[in-house]
């Protein structure tokens, strides 16, 4: 299935929504594989283009974020309340001048950017914005998801490796030892939703969770107890995946200049932030998915019910209700997962700096246990307790 | 010869001979062809460069495109579990603790000479060549159906597997009957906890290790 998604292959159609469409309107002349190349094009281009919105978006929310939380305004002047500063800082990456350090690795530190903003592009591809628009839907998702970040890190190290310089060599030596140590119980705690849902699959994970307002979703305490100490976990390692603070180590300014990025420049620069901003939306979003309920909310629980439509359940394409639905989903989706980025930039601009040691005791002393002790115990209350509980049988 | 003339021809033949198989796979099997032969070069060509390569760090990046190439081979065998696998243990762990491992490593670079060890290394590469060989004759690479030709299986791999690694014994799903591997499961499982434990059992530090001189007083 996989294979259909990477070359386009299966022109069956109603696989992809995208796909979908564009056979309904293409005349009848236009061959099939036009029709694959062009969906193709498409959802390479929407993923692009998320990519860049939720990196435009996220610079400017963590300067008004920081701001606000160190008291002052933040971006004012370009546009109500500086919204458009991201594109007045692209312009001005575009235009700067492209540099590569005498000594440096030219191929490796032109390579390493590009495998950084790569990993996470393959990893939107399989992000639904709602349950009936997605570019790929595998049942793999989430472990297709882990995956590709997890090849951020051979870019950083390549990066901090080519520049030739010491506080990037630094830098990416402390990222490829911190995301080597909380891949670990990122992992084992995702264990916990995927075991009560009993697949990888997001959409299927959110259309789990479905129930009466969004009680359903799995961190209620009645779904299962360990869900809410399984997220804390997951959400300590998130940071850790994404290089925020407190765990900014890979980066910390205030010791290794900016390490893996202190010789970039330009538009190379802006790709590892790029990285940054997507990746930490995709894992906010991803929690929401496994924690949050997903595309669950009053909000889509009131559509549904208006309209009669039942959850996992694809109504037709062009009612009002699918319509609603379609929007309100990703309405929810997104709305959750900036609630996460919000909740990390609050944490960037409070908390001190940990030191490498603390953040290895952290991974490998503590939360690689505490995320086996969740796995057990949720597995146990889904094996022994569940039967008892009216509303996890309905 | 200088060393950026022969770098020069060295990376101008690999990217002529995969020209050339992306040429070849296109002849043989229409565009899943080129994938296979992309795939291919990416595992092989990456292997080439590895060995190539004078610095340690590079070759260890080269390996990069040599497990990506493996996943993409996966994929193209259906295996999606197998490819995410390979690209998240492959490339996000072991690589990245391997460059770890090279970067504390200090430069020493007539390490890579050719030297008494090449003979035996060669008559190793020429066993797991044929060994190679023999695997890609009885794989079944293209007969459940090319993805590129619309025959995709659209069953859940990933479903396949759990159930497979829980299943003590044979058992019946719809396509048919299914073996099940839990024994050899938890086994590995064993084996890899033995490994790990005895791994930091042999790296930790000892106390005298700490307090050498307390030891000798």
């Amino acid at each position: 299935m996989l294979a259909a998604v990477l070359f386009a292959g299966a022109p069956q159609s109603g696989t992809n929504p995208i796909q979908g469409l564009l056979e309904q309107v293409a005349p009848a002349a236009v061959p099939a594989w036009a029709v694959v190349a062009a969906t193709i094009g498409i959802g390479v281009g929407i993923t692009v283009a998320i990519v860049s919105v939720i990196a435009m978006f996220g610079t400017w929310m963590e300067r008004k974020v920081s701001g606000h939380i160190q008291c002052r305004y933040g971006p004012m002047r370009a546009g109500w309340h500086g919204w458009l500063q991201p594109l007045a800082d692209g312009v001005k990456l575009l235009l700067k001048e492209d540099l590569v350090p005498k000594g440096a690795d030219r191929v490796l530190y032109v390579i390493a950017p590009a495998i950084v903003l790569a990993s996470v592009l393959a990893a939107m591809a399989v992000f639904p914005l709602a349950p009936n628009f997605y570019f790929a839907d595998i049942d793999l998702g989430i472990f297709f998801i882990l995956a590709m970040t997890s090849t951020t890190t051979i870019g950083v190290v390549m990066a901090g490796w080519s520049s030739n310089s010491k506080w990037s060599l630094y830098g990416s030596m402390r990222e490829a030892a911190q995301v080597i140590a909380y891949e670990i119980p990122l992992g084992i705690s995702l264990l916990v939703p995927i075991m009560v849902a009993g697949s990888f699959n997001l959409i299927e994970v959110s259309n789990d969770q479905a129930g009466w307002m969004g009680m359903n979703w799995y961190i209620w305490p009645w779904v299962n107890p360990f869900m809410l100490p399984a997220f804390v976990l997951f959400f300590i390692a998130i940071l850790a995946e994404t290089k925020r603070a407190p765990f900014d180590l890979p980066e910390a300014e205030s010791e290794l200049v900016a390490g893996f990025m202190t010789e970039y420049s330009g538009i190379r620069w802006s790709f590892f932030f790029m990285e940054e901003y997507a990746a930490m939306f995709l894992y906010s979003a991803v929690g929401a998915f496994f924690f949050f309920g997903g595309f669950e909310s009053p909000l889509t629980w009131l559509v549904r019910h208006q309209f009669g439509l039942t959850v996992g359940v694809q109504a037709e394409a062009w009612s009002l209700g699918a319509i609603l639905l379609t929007l309100t989903s990703a309405l929810t989706i997104v709305v959750k997962g900036f609630a996460g980025v919000f909740l990390m930039m609050w944490l960037r601009w409070t908390l001190p700096r940990v030191r490498i040691d603390q953040v290895m005791t952290l991974g490998y002393k503590y939360l690689t246990p505490l995320a086996l002790v969740c796995v057990l115990g949720a597995g146990l209350w889904e094996v022994f307790v569940k039967g008892f509980l009216p509303w996890r049988n309905g | 010869m200088k060393e950026p003339a022969l770098q020069r021809i060295f990376y101008g033949a690999l990217a002529l001979l995969g020209l050339c198989a992306l040429g070849v796979g296109l002849a043989k099997a229409g565009w899943s062809g080129v994938a296979f032969a992309l795939f291919a070069f990416m595992t092989l060509g990456g292997a080439v460069m590895c060995i190539w390569e004078r610095s340690v760090v590079r070759s260890a990046f080269a390996l990069m495109a040599t497990f990506t190439g493996v996943a993409g081979l996966f994929v193209l065998l259906e295996a999606d579990f197998l490819a995410m696998a390979q690209i998240l243990i492959y490339v996000g762990g072991i690589l990245a603790l391997l460059l770890f491992a090279v970067m504390l490593t200090p430069p020493d670079l007539n390490e890579r000479k050719l030297s008494r060890l090449a003979a035996g290394a060669l008559f190793v590469g020429a066993g797991a060549l044929y060994l190679g060989l023999k695997i890609t004759d009885t794989a079944h690479w293209f007969v459940r159906g090319a993805p590129l030709d619309g025959n995709v299986a659209a069953s859940g791999s990933a479903e396949r597997i759990g159930v497979g690694f829980l299943a003590a014994g044979p058992y019946q799903t719809s396509a048919g009957t299914e073996l099940g591997y839990v024994v050899a499961f938890e086994l590995a499982a064993i084996v890899l906890t033995v490994a790990l434990v005895a791994a930091v059992y042999i790296a930790r530090r000892k106390p005298s290790d700490l307090q050498p001189e307390e030891k000798a007083g």
